[in-house]
């Protein structure tokens, strides 16, 4: 019977050719947008941890209360030790100490007057440990515009888009204005390596990053840090693991009175990525359920004029006798193979440009511009094992419920009734 | 005493309403069939003919009376039950021939037997001996479009009797042949009647039909006429 179904449906285009090329226009876009989200949720992830909260970031109590205002004068003292015990404890992770700071960076003209200056944040990272994971997280070498990456102290990179609104190109000075831990005014000066783009439209309107051992220097840190980062080290976040490593740390610190104790914090939180994840996952589910309520829209209707069409053939099987609820379970049967046929192609069409959009990416920083949020301009996505089968949930039972529905017209209709359409 | 006969039906009456009034198509019919019978159901449209075909074969039921066919009471099946006597029992024929277009030949004369779960060679020897007894054997491979109006009814009566059914019933199987076809489907049925012992009950008021009947019940107005026995005149 099985076989005789899908001669049918392979002979009778207009049984299963609409329908398929419903399902697959459908199961397609569901297959692209959920790459999509996926993508930009792990594209959102990664930049937040590279760029802001690491994996896990531990910071002293008190400067975690006021983060996002990178308040130096409540750094980590003693990071070298701090680093060697998380190292020791926690070896599948990598370690790193990052500075935030801001001021002013003032470009002096040809007399060493100010030519113009600009607010500034700065990141001061490990650069030149040969062992240092941050060329790599900040992705410098393959964003650096003009110029060369830091190699000596006191060097610096500067976003391109900042550059060229301070009119300076690498070999130019720039002096930093800003505060050291202890609260002094301090003025140092750099001299410009090379421009980069971020590709984050926050950090390309006025960011600058230096050396650690630069900042510390300058910003009277000695051994000291405003956060230290922790990575896993495929750089891909973990939820489990990254709460597990947290809670352990914590757990040694939890009955310190000191404001100044460390305390560790995981990305969702330390990013405030916990709700944007639920609200993309409510998304997720939203697109779906969207598909599959217009796909079996489009297919209740489909079934419904395909059904006028088969009366004849209906009330030939009637009368041969076969039995009304057979007649609908082979009309769902046949919705099944439609769905099943349908969803193959639709995830197959619709993996190629989420393929192409993982690898190339889709360049849309002009339209992040104005932003301040921690987002890169490339969207990319991300094809997981989900990607290949979540299609085949709106594509099969689309066309189920679709058919069912249809389907429950003919169920009704009475076996004389069909008879006499049969012979009109 | 009850299997003496294939079909009984006793103070059988069919009404439709229409509206505030109600249409009585079939008035209080009692007939009986003995198998092997070649009889048909003639009168003008609207006689009840149809009706009462549709009845004996279990797609309608009466609104009142009792209608016996092989043993199983009509107005008290079950739509399993009725699609359960159809499939084993009775083959149908109709004025349009009703192929399954997007199937070969050999496919619909096949369908009646998918239904029955018969294994596949059994079915393939089924459905050639079928294909025989009309004389199309050489055709198993075409399509109903390829096929003229006798031969689609040809293969509508290999479909009809490919799983020798004790009754065969067919609505006006010769409206739409010329008179040469009519003349081949009627010879046909005659062979199976007479080789099978099939029953055929035919609805029809085509008189090329009628020269072939044994029984003729003549219906009008929804009540029987005139039931005569035909045979002899006919020899």
């Amino acid at each position: 019977m099985l076989k005789f179904l899908f001669k049918g449906l392979v002979r009778d285009r207009s049984r299963s050719l609409f329908p398929i090329l419903t399902v697959f226009i459908g199961v397609a876009l569901t297959v692209f947008l959920y790459s999509y989200l996926n993508g930009f949720v792990s594209d959102m992830i990664k930049s937040s941890a590279h760029y802001n909260s690491g994996h896990v970031r531990i910071m002293t109590k008190a400067y975690s209360q006021e983060s996002n205002q990178s308040p130096n004068d409540l750094a980590i003292i003693g990071i070298d030790t701090l680093i060697q015990d998380v190292e020791k404890s926690y070896p599948d992770m990598i370690w790193t100490p990052r500075i935030k700071f801001g001021g002013l960076i003032d470009i002096p003209d040809k007399n060493g007057e100010t030519r113009i200056q600009g607010p500034v944040s700065g990141m001061a990272v490990d650069l030149f440990s040969r062992e240092s994971p941050e060329r790599k997280f900040l992705n410098l070498d393959e964003s650096l515009i003009k110029g060369r990456i830091p190699e000596k102290p006191n060097e610096i990179l500067i976003a391109d888009d900042f550059a060229r609104r301070l009119k300076v190109a690498p070999g130019d000075t720039a002096t930093l204005l800003s505060s050291t831990m202890y609260g002094s005014m301090v003025m140092t000066n750099f001299v410009i390596a090379g421009t980069i783009h971020f590709g984050i439209a926050a950090l390309d309107r006025g960011a600058i990053i230096t050396d650690i051992s630069d900042i510390q220097k300058s910003l009277d840190m000695n051994n000291a840090a405003g956060e230290i980062l922790g990575f896993f080290k495929d750089d891909n976040f973990h939820s489990d693991k990254a709460y597990g490593i947290r809670n352990s740390f914590n757990e040694k610190y939890k009955n310190s009175e000191d404001e100044f104790a460390p305390i560790m914090g995981a990305l969702p939180e330390e990013s405030g990525l916990s709700d944007y994840m639920g609200l993309i996952d409510i998304a997720s589910f939203v697109i779906i359920g969207i598909f599959i309520f217009a796909m079996a829209i489009v297919l209740w209707n489909a079934g419904l004029m395909g059904s006028l069409r088969r009366y004849g053939e209906m009330g030939v099987r009637l009368a041969v006798g076969e039995e009304k609820g057979h007649i609908y379970r082979t009309l769902i049967l046949e919705s099944i193979m439609i769905g099943i046929v349908g969803s193959f192609l639709g995830t197959l069409f619709g993996l190629i440009p989420s393929y192409l959009m993982e690898i190339y990416g889709l360049d849309l920083s002009f339209l992040f511009e104005k932003s301040s949020v921690m987002i890169t301009g490339v969207l990319h996505a991300d094809v997981t094992y989900e990607t290949y089968l979540i299609g085949f949930i709106p594509g099969i039972l689309a066309t189920v419920l679709g058919t069912s529905i249809a389907g429950i017209g003919i169920y009704k209709r009475e076996t004389a009734q069909l008879f006499k359409e049969l012979e009109a | 005493m009850s299997n003496s006969f294939l079909i009984k039906t006793e103070k059988l009456y069919k009404k439709f309403p229409m509206g505030p009034t109600v249409l009585v198509a079939l008035d209080n019919i009692n007939i009986t069939i003995n198998k092997g019978e070649f009889l048909g159901l003639v009168g003008p449209s609207g006689s009840g003919k149809t009706t009462l075909l549709n009845i004996i074969g279990s797609l309608d039921s009466p609104t009142q009376g009792s209608v016996e066919v092989l043993g199983n009471k009509i107005e008290t099946l079950s739509h399993q039950d009725a699609a359960k006597l159809r499939n084993n029992h009775i083959g149908f024929i109709f004025q349009t021939f009703n192929l399954l277009p997007v199937y070969t030949v050999y496919e619909n004369v096949e369908f009646p037997l998918l239904l029955q779960d018969i294994e596949t060679a059994k079915r393939k020897e089924l459905v050639m001996q079928a294909l025989e007894w009309v004389g199309l054997a050489d055709r198993k491979d075409s399509k109903p479009s390829q096929l003229s109006g006798g031969q689609s009814q040809r293969v509508a009566i290999a479909r009809a009797v490919v799983k020798k059914p004790e009754l065969v019933l067919a609505d006006e199987p010769t409206a739409n042949l010329d008179a040469k076809n009519s003349h081949n489907i009627m010879e046909t049925m005659v062979k199976l009647n007479e080789e099978l012992d099939t029953t055929f009950i035919f609805a029809t008021h085509d008189e090329k039909v009628m020269k072939y009947l044994k029984r003729k019940i003549t219906l009008n107005d929804g009540y029987i006429q005139r039931d005569e026995n035909i045979s002899l005149n006919n020899q």
